[in-house]
């Protein structure tokens, strides 16, 4: 089963966001009011490891495992898109404390509620689709 | 007689390109002796904490340092799969799964090159079930945040976490019944599916993977996703709840 990697590594995502309780409503208010390093000090940890790895990958010309040179794309350049969007992205966060990651795994984790989160989600994601072309990017 | 020898021959070969390959240590045996050292100190966790040894440290809030080391060994790991991590893209997939192609052109794309990611969005439900039902343990303190934490949220009449990852305000059954934590909930599920859209990403795929791979329009959403966050948090939060 070639999907049996992906469902690991999603297992264990899911297992480090829910002990680290990063899907915390409670945490994401903490981080935004600097009352708590824990959330800061999580993406923190992640970026370095992140950014040392990658730097690894690519001094050592490292292959994926179907051979294939790694080569990350870079993010399309723009302003508009990514401070309006992630502004907007941010006070969802703030305001129900769940990213994308999260809503998934709170539901798994029998927080039905959140399927309501998911929802709206989908629903946001569709209004995206069909305003994008009148949206400045 | 000669082709036991030609047998034995062959058999040394494969030893000795086995052993020059693991002593060359190619990077990517590197990684997979590193996994299996992770493997092994996760079971020696799970065992000790079946002994009832470090129980506490198992159950308790996994500190930021460990968390923070597996988030970005999963953002490497994947795109050592030759794919990268991105939550929010999935939102997009079960759009175009429910249909949504028929009416945006944004929803028509071959969704099933996308099956390996929705394989990482079931593991991580199956680990977030995992974690609450045999990573857990009432005795154990989880959730402890800043006292100054609690009261303001009491002030906004959020229930005090104890040991709870969501408040009840916004996720028990009863709670549901309300229409306005409906709405809360519908409209902040709305601002996340579109934000992480509009900006092309969301805490993983810009925060985590955008920021390793020094983006600069990753950089940009992320200082979005705080002004966004701070101005919900601090100004819109308490009016809305109040």
């Amino acid at each position: 089963m070639k999907f049996i990697k992906y469902l690991l590594v999603g297992l264990l995502f899911g297992i480090v966001l829910t002990k680290s309780e990063a899907v915390s409503w409670y945490r994401i208010y903490e981080m935004f009011h600097f009352q708590s390093f824990h959330m800061f000090g999580i993406i923190g940890t992640a970026v370095v490891v992140g950014v040392i790895g990658l730097q690894i990958f690519k001094i050592s010309n490292l292959k994926d495992i179907d051979g294939q040179p790694i080569i990350l794309a870079d993010k399309e350049k723009g302003f508009t898109r990514y401070l309006v969007g992630g502004l907007l992205f941010g006070l969802g966060w703030g305001l129900v404390g769940t990213c994308p990651g999260p809503i998934f795994i709170l539901i798994g984790a029998g927080f039905w509620g959140i399927g309501v989160v998911l929802i709206g989600a989908l629903v946001g994601t569709y209004l995206y689709g069909l305003l994008k072309n009148k949206l400045p990017h | 007689m000669t082709r036991i020898l030609a047998d034995l021959r062959g058999f040394q070969n494969q030893y000795n390109k086995l052993h020059s390959d693991i002593f060359g240590l190619s990077l990517i045996r590197v990684i997979l002796i590193a996994l299996c050292i992770m493997f092994t100190a996760f079971h020696l966790l799970l065992f000790l904490q079946q002994n009832k040894i470090i129980m506490d440290i198992f159950y308790g809030t996994w500190p930021w340092y460990v968390s923070g080391f597996l988030i970005g060994s999963v953002m490497l790991l994947l795109i050592y799969f030759g794919k990268t991590f991105g939550m929010s893209s999935n939102l997009r997939t079960m759009c175009t799964i429910l249909g949504a192609g028929k009416t945006s052109d944004f929803f028509r794309f071959d969704w099933k090159a996308q099956r390996w990611n929705l394989a990482v969005v079931l593991g991580a439900m199956l680990g977030g079930f995992i974690a609450v039902t045999y990573l857990s343990d009432p005795t154990v303190p989880t959730v402890v945040l800043n006292p100054t934490t609690v009261t303001e949220v009491q002030q906004m009449h959020i229930d005090a976490p104890d040991g709870k990852l969501m408040p009840d305000a916004l996720s028990s059954a009863e709670a549901l019944k309300s229409p306005k934590v409906l709405a809360i909930l519908l409209i902040g599920g709305l601002l996340v599916g579109f934000g992480t859209r509009y900006a092309g990403g969301c805490t993983s795929g810009h925060a985590i993977t955008g920021l390793s791979n020094l983006q600069l329009p990753s950089l940009i959403a992320v200082i979005g996703f705080f002004i966004g966050g701070l101005l919900m948090s601090w100004i819109l939060l308490p009016l809305i709840l109040k």
